[in-house]
């Protein structure tokens, strides 16, 4: 107590008091603070940086002269990347394969709204006042905790066809009277279906749907009694009570869903491990070629540069959706 | 008619409900179902048309020395008998104890032969796939291991990994999510908004710099690589720090106005009562951990140094078709996030539910 006297009796500058209590803070941010600037901020910075340079990276385990591996190049990536240039064709992209795998990527996405409209359907069910509602929401987050290795080398197996083996799927499709049930990750028009099912599979029960039951657990139970006694059906309640209550939900699930689905961590691992990116490409997504790029050709420069595509169509999302989807959504 | 009409209208709604619910679930389980069906299966029989969901494959007998199928007569139901060889007028059979045809030989139609199947769960494949043919290390944990199966490796390197990542990461930010919920600093807003921008950041985007870094430093293929990089994302410290925000502040007045340092009022009241906070942190980032599959995928190439994850793709590099060892392999791998799951689970969804709540 005595200090406080000292201190009152002559005040500090303002810069020594702030100075001060960053003095005082330090402490508790410096442990997080290092490790987050070093490992998370300064690479979002650096990987700008490296998108403008040739970076052939020595392979793992082996050195080399760093300013051997390194060459500013300034935008020559990206040209090579987004560029178009005059063929005898005509227009031709100087890098036709990203424009493919950017097309598999958002061709993959397609199965973000039926994902979504599953989850809002099974939280709608779960919602009711039934028994062994725990249970069913357990089961149905299974997948979603899942090793996604485990996942994939199992769902791999259920779509398995080869001549004399005929894996769980294709084995219930002849069942039902399917005479030539189709090579689902071996052939070109299939691989991307069976990857859009396996990803409905795992997501529809997840997070999505806890998002959606929190989100109706939330809207007041009054705003129904008042409909009954208006009269309102089931579908009128649903239309105009629980879906724009649900919007603020909504609204977020999309953004975090096309941003999940941009990156594709899931499928990455499913290209990986079920398909190598194939049958020639049709399962390769922007994830797997920026980890071609960067691990298996040792190209981090111009993986950096695909990195940076992706972040911005991320960022590019976000904003357009910040500006006009947020008009959709209902704020009671 | 409105009371009962109502009340049956009611039932058939929740009947309905319930038939989509279980429809929805069983669905769920069929691949995991699957997974250990096949686990359990002998390699020849874990390919067969139609799928048995039940391992079982032809019972056998030993006679004089060797294997011979055993079947039933649908002539004469429930007499077993041993196949001992197919000719051209038929099948020759011994008749099996217990019976009155026991030890007898006839020779019968093969038209009247029930091959007889025996349900046998093989519990050895998960041992074979622990002791993973061919996979074998030769050093691993600093030495302290030497010629050791590799699955054990593995495991114990996914242990290490994620528990110190998951204490990493809680020790850490909670320390920074207090600075930022309860301290006043200069530069504090700023600083939080860097780490909120950092959220919306491909992975990929930051994991690159970071493995040229640690390729540059040769720390590729250490624990080092993989437990520090994902240690100190902003997402702990977001989420705790909306969590701190919550607590009501004259909490600590009491205490502050008693002298207690800013590190008391962290360790003795900030801490005990965000119990439910950090256990969804830690739920969080020890499935994550657990799971991570790209950045081990990235880092690490020694076998003696990989995860769970990335030693599984390495097992399924070895055995593309013995399915039974893979799908065993796979069950071990997933049983320690079911059972963190199933413990943390109350926190996992609410966690959930909170991230979601600032959309």
């Amino acid at each position: 107590m005595a200090g406080t006297i000292a201190q009152r009796s002559s005040p500090p500058s303002a810069r020594s008091r702030r100075r001060a209590a960053f003095a005082r803070a330090l402490p508790f941010l410096l442990p997080n603070l290092v490790g987050f600037l070093v490992f998370t901020f300064a690479p979002v910075l650096a990987c700008f940086a490296l998108s403008l340079t040739e970076y052939r990276l020595a392979p793992i385990g082996s050195f080399a002269d760093l300013r051997k591996q390194v060459e500013f190049v300034g935008i020559e990536n990206f040209q090579q990347l987004l560029w178009f240039s005059h063929q005898d064709e005509g227009l031709v992209a100087n890098d036709p394969q990203f424009w493919r795998y950017l097309g598999n990527t958002l061709f993959l996405m397609l199965g973000i709204p039926l994902s979504i409209i599953g989850s809002l359907l099974l939280a709608l069910l779960l919602n009711q006042k039934l028994r062994g509602i725990t249970i069913f929401r357990t089961i149905y987050f299974l997948p979603t905790v899942s090793s996604a290795v485990a996942i994939c080398i199992v769902w791999k197996w259920i779509f398995h066809q080869q001549p004399n083996e005929i894996g769980l799927l294709n084995s219930a499709l002849m069942t039902l009277g399917v005479a030539h049930p189709p090579d689902w990750l071996g052939t070109m028009e299939w691989a991307k279906p069976a990857f859009i099912i396996m990803v409905l599979w795992l997501g529809v029960g997840g997070y999505n749907c806890v998002l959606y039951l929190a989100g109706l657990q939330g809207i007041p139970q009054e705003l129904y009694e008042a409909a009954d006694l208006d009269g309102a059906g089931a579908w009128a309640r649903l239309r105009h009570i629980t879906w724009p209550l649900l919007s603020p939900t909504t609204f977020f699930v999309v953004t975090m869903s096309v941003i999940a689905g941009l990156q594709g961590s899931f499928l990455f691992t499913a290209a990986f491990l079920m398909t190598g990116g194939g049958p020639a490409g049709a399962t390769t997504t922007l994830m797997l070629y920026i980890y071609n790029y960067a691990i298996a050709w040792h190209q981090l420069g111009y993986a950096a540069a695909i990195a940076a595509v992706l972040f911005a169509l991320v960022f590019a999302f976000t904003l357009i959706n910040w500006k006009y989807g947020q008009r959709l959504v209902h704020y009671s | 008619m409105s009371g009962q009409g109502q009340t049956a209208r009611r039932r058939l709604l929740h009947a309905l409900a319930y038939l989509v619910l279980v429809a929805v679930g069983i669905t769920m389980l069929v691949p995991f179902a699957w997974m250990i069906s096949t686990s359990l299966k002998a390699p020849a029989y874990a390919v067969e048309f139609p799928p048995r969901w039940i391992p079982s494959e032809p019972a056998t007998v030993e006679i004089d020395g060797e294997e011979r199928r055993v079947a039933e007569l649908r002539t004469n139901l429930g007499v077993r008998v041993a196949v001992l060889r197919y000719s051209p007028e038929g099948a020759l059979v011994q008749g099996l104890a217990p019976g009155e045809r026991s030890g007898e030989r006839l020779t019968v139609s093969e038209d009247d032969l029930h091959m007889v199947r025996e349900v046998k769960f093989h519990w050895e494949n998960y041992a074979d796939a622990w002791a993973a043919r061919g996979v074998r290390v030769r050093e691993a944990l600093f030495g302290l291991l030497n010629q050791v199966d590799g699955f054990l490796v593995f495991y114990l390197n996914s242990m290490i990994v994620t528990i110190l990542i998951t204490l990493g990461t809680v020790f850490t930010s909670s320390l920074a999510a207090f600075a930022f919920a309860r301290l006043r600093f200069p530069g504090r807003d700023a600083m939080f908004l860097g780490y909120l921008a950092t959220l919306m950041v491909p992975a990929i985007v930051i994991m690159l710099p970071v493995y040229a870094l640690l390729s540059n430093l040769r720390m590729t293929n250490t624990y080092a690589a993989l437990v520090l990089p994902p240690m100190f994302s902003a997402y702990g410290t977001f989420l705790l720090r909306q969590f701190f925000l919550t607590i009501p502040r004259e909490l600590e007045d009491a205490a502050v106005i008693d002298g207690a340092s800013n590190f008391q009022v962290y360790r003795h009241i900030i801490l005990p009562l965000s119990k439910p906070a950090l256990a969804t942190l830690t739920t969080f980032v020890f499935l994550h951990s657990w799971n991570d599959f790209l950045w081990p995928l990235m880092v690490v190439d020694r076998l003696a140094l990989k995860t769970l994850p990335i030693g599984l793709a390495h097992f399924q590099d070895s055995y593309t078709t013995e399915y039974h060892l893979l799908m065993a392999a796979s069950v071990i791998v997933m049983i320690p996030v079911l059972i963190v799951f199933l413990l943390g689970q109350r926190y996992f969804v609410r966690g959930i539910a909170l991230s979601g709540m600032k959309g």
